[in-house]
C-alpha cells in the first residue's frame, strides 16, 4: 500500500534550485535511504514533505490525502513524523518528559490541565520503555541539556518512535552518535512496526546497507538514482554526482 | 530500606511536596505580615494583588515564552469589571465582585491574547504595549463608566460572608488576599504540572519541535492567555474591593513594566520565583523609599542589576547557587583538575 507520494516537488531559494521536480513514492514496509553530497537538498526535501517549507510547485500525498497545503502539525497527526539533523529537544525538561510529551500529544491529552502529566502510569511506563531500548534508562530523569550530544540524538529517535509514525523521515539519525552507540539506533529502527514506511538520510554506507533495501540519490536538488544498495556503489551516474559536487 | 521508602521518589510525589511547601510558605508569610506589621496591611494587600498579576504574567512569559509589556491590561480589565459592577450595578458581595474580576480578566486576556499572538518577538512586544495603551485610552474615554482620570470610586463592598467588614485596618482585605493567593497558587501549580502545562513549556522552548509533535501552538497560547487573564483579573478585583477605587494606573504601561521587572527579579518560569520576586522587590522598594526618599530609586536599580548579573535565573535560583558555592568550598582539592 502506498503511504507517501511526492510529485514533481520543486523549490528554489532565490536562484538556487534546491528541489528539481522530485518525484518519489513510499509504500508500507519500505526502508529507503536518501543519500547525496553535502548541500544536495536532502534536509530541504524533508522540510518540504513535512510542511516546514512550502514548495513552489508539486504535490504531496499522504496515505491518499493531498497534504500539500496542510500545516506541519496536521500532517504529524496523520502519521508523518520526522527527526531533525541537529537535535531539537526541550532542553530544560527531563529526558523522560520529552518523550512523555510526545506520547501525551499522540494520545490527544495535551488539553488536560488539572492532573499531573505523569498521572497515567501506563504512558510513563511506555516513555521509559522507549528510553530503555535506546540505552537512555539511566538518564531518564536528567535534564536533556545536561546529557551528552550523542545521547540527545537518541532522544530524537525515541520521540519519533513514540509518536507511532506511519511514515518516518530520519534526517541523519546517526550523525553525532558514537560508533559504540550506533547499534542502539539499528535496534530501535529494527523494532519499528514492519508495515510503516521509513526514509533515512544517512552518509554512513555501513548503516545504509544494514537498514535500507532501496537507495535514492539526490544531487543538486535532483534525483539521479533509485535502486538497490548494492547497485548504488558502482553506479557511474552516482559517482559522477558525488565527484561533480565536490569538484566544483 | 525505611529511609528510601520515606523519600519521595516519583516525580508526582516530589512535585506535590514542592506545592505543599509553597502553600506553607505563603501561609507562614501571611501570618508574619498579620502579626508583625498590623499597620501596613493596606500596603501588604497591594503586594498580594500585584503578586497575582506577576503570577499571571509568569504563565504567559515564564511558561510560554510570550514577551509582553502590556500585561496590566488584564489586571485593569478585572479591576474595572469588578469596580463598575459595584459602582454602577450596586453589587456589594465581595465574592461576586471577585468573580466579576475573574471574568473581566478572562475576557481581556482572550482578546489581548488574540491580538498579541499574531506576532512574535519584537513586533509582539510592540503589540503588547499598544494593547495596554489602547485599554488605558479606552478607560479614559469612557469616563462616564470608568471615572476617567479621576478614577472609579463608589465601590463599597459589604462584609465578607456577611460577617467580616472591610474596615480601616484592612485585616479582612488582607486575609482575603492571602486566601486568594493560596487558592491561586495551588491551582496554578496543578496547571503548570499538567499535560497542558508541559505542552506550554515545550512551546516556550521550541515552537518548531512542538509542531513536529503534532501540537497546535496558537490555541494553546490563547487558552493560556485566558487563564492568565483570569488570574490577573482576580488581582485587579482584589485591589478594587480592598481599596474601594480603580484608577487608570491599574492598566498602565508602567504597571506592566514593573510586573515584568518583578518577574525577572524573582525568576520567570517558576511560580515561587514570581511570588518571591514580587514580595522582595515591593518590600525593598517600600522600605528603602521610606528610609531614603532621595536615593531609593538608585538603590532599587542597583539591586536589580546585581540580581540580573549574578542570578540570571532570578532570586529563586539563589538556594541552588549557594549550595553550589558551599559544595565547591567543601571540595577545594579537586578544584584544579
Ligand atoms: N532557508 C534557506 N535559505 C537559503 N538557502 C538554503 C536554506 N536552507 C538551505 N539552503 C541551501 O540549500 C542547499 C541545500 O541544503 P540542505 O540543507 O537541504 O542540504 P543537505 O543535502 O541536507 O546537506 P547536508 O548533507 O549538509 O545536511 C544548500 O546549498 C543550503 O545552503
Ligand atoms: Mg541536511
Amino acid at each position: 500500500m502506498e503511504l507517501l507520494r511526492v510529485e514533481a516537488l520543486t523549490l528554489a531559494f532565490g536562484g538556487l534550485r534546491v528541489a528539481r521536480e522530485i518525484s518519489l513514492a513510499l509504500a508500507s514496509g519500505d526502508r529507503l535511504a536518501l543519500i547525496g553530497p553535502n548541500g544536495a537538498g536532502k534536509t530541504t526535501f524533508v522540510n518540504l514533505v513535512t510542511g516546514q517549507l512550502a514548495p513552489d510547485a508539486g504535490r504531496i500525498v499522504l496515505a491518499g490525502e493531498d497534504v500539500t497545503r496542510m500545516a506541519v502539525a496536521a500532517r504529524v497527526r496523520r502519521g508523518l513524523v520526522r527527526t531533525f539533523q541537529i537535535s531539537r529537544l526541550f532542553r530544560d525538561m527531563s529526558v523522560r518528559d520529552n518523550v512523555l510529551l510526545a506520547i501525551l500529544q499522540r494520545e490527544g491529552r495535551t488539553a488536560r490541565a488539572i492532573r499531573h502529566a505523569a498521572t497515567d502510569r501506563t504512558l510513563v511506563a511506555e516513555a521509559d520503555a522507549h528510553l530503555e531500548r535506546l540505552g537512555l534508562g539511566e538518564v531518564a530523569g536528567d535534564r536533556v541539556g545536561a546529557i551528552a550530544y550523542g545521547q540527545q540524538r537518541l532522544v530524537e529517535i525515541a520521540i519519533a518512535v513514540a509518536l507511532r509514525p506511519k511514515v518516518l523521515l530520519l534526517d541523519e539519525p546517526a550523525a553525532g552518535v558514537s560508533r559504540a552507540e550506533q547499534p542502539r539506533i539499528v535496534a530501535a529502527l529494527a523494532a519499528l512496526p514492519p508495515d510503516i514506511a521509513v526514509l533515512m538520510i544517512e552518509h554512513d554506507m555501513d548503516l545504509v546497507l544494514r537498514l535500507a533495501r532501496r537507495v535514492v540519490v539526490l544531487a543538486a536538488g535532483a534525483l539521479v538514482f533509485d535502486g538497490s544498495p548494492e547497485a548504488v556503489v558502482s553506479d557511474p551516474g552516482v559517482r559522477a554526482a558525488y565527484l561533480g559536487s565536490y569538484g566544483t | 530500606m525505611a529511609a528510601t521508602k520515606m523519600a519521595p521518589r516519583s516525580p508526582i510525589a516530589r512535585d506535590r511536596l514542592v506545592t505543599a511547601g509553597g502553600l506553607a510558605a505563603i501561609a507562614a508569610a501571611g501570618a508574619i505580615g498579620l502579626v508583625l506589621f498590623p499597620n501596613d496591611l493596606g500596603f501588604l494587600t497591594r503586594v498580594l494583588a500585584t503578586a497575582l498579576l506577576v503570577l499571571s504574567l509568569d504563565l504567559v512569559t515564564g511558561y510560554c515564552g510570550v514577551a509582553t509589556l502590556g500585561h496590566a491590561a488584564l489586571f485593569g480589565g478585572g479591576a474595572y469589571a469588578s469596580g463598575m459592577l459595584a459602582a454602577h450595578g450596586g453589587i456589594q458581595d465581595p465574592l461576586v465582585l471577585l468573580a466579576a474580576g475573574l471574568a473581566g480578566g478572562l475576557v481581556t486576556g482572550l482578546v489581548s491574547g488574540l491580538v498579541i499572538l499574531r506576532a512574535t518577538g519584537l513586533p509582539q512586544l510592540v503589540l503588547s504595549i499598544a494593547v495596554v495603551q489602547l485599554a488605558s485610552a479606552l478607560a479614559n474615554k469612557l469616563s462616564g463608566w470608568t471615572g476617567g482620570s479621576d478614577g472609579l470610586s463608589g465601590i463599597s463592598p459589604g462584609p465578607l460572608f456577611g460577617r467580616f467588614a472591610f474596615d480601616l485596618w484592612g485585616q479582612t482585605g488582607y486575609l482575603l488576599g492571602v486566601a486568594l493567593l493560596l487558592v491561586v497558587f495551588a491551582a496554578l501549580r496543578a496547571l503548570v504540572l499538567s499535560p497542558f502545562g508541559l505542552l506550554c513549556r515545550g512551546i516556550r522552548e521550541d515552537v518548531i519541535r512542538v509542531g513536529a509533535l503534532g501540537a497546535r501552538v496558537r490555541p494553546a497560547l490563547v487558552a493560556m492567555y485566558g487563564i492568565s487573564g483570569a488570574v490577573a483579573g482576580l488581582g485587579g478585583a482584589l485591589s478594587a474591593v480592598t481599596t474601594g477605587v480603580v484608577g487608570l494606573d491599574s492598566l498602565s504601561f508602567e504597571r506592566s513594566a514593573s510586573a515584568l521587572v518583578m518577574l525577572v527579579f524573582g525568576g520567570a518560569g517558576s511560580l515561587g520565583g514570581a511570588l518571591v520576586g514580587t514580595v522582595v522587590f515591593q518590600v525593598f522598594e517600600h522600605a528603602v523609599s521610606a528610609a531614603n526618599p532621595f536615593h531609593w530609586l538608585t538603590l532599587v536599580g542597583l539591586l536589580l542589576i546585581a540580581v540580573v548579573l549574578f542570578l540570571p535565573r532570578g532570586l529563586q535560583a539563589l538556594p541552588a547557587r549557594l549550595a553550589g558555592l558551599v559544595r565547591r568550598r567543601a571540595a577545594p582539592a579537586r578544584g584544579g583538575a
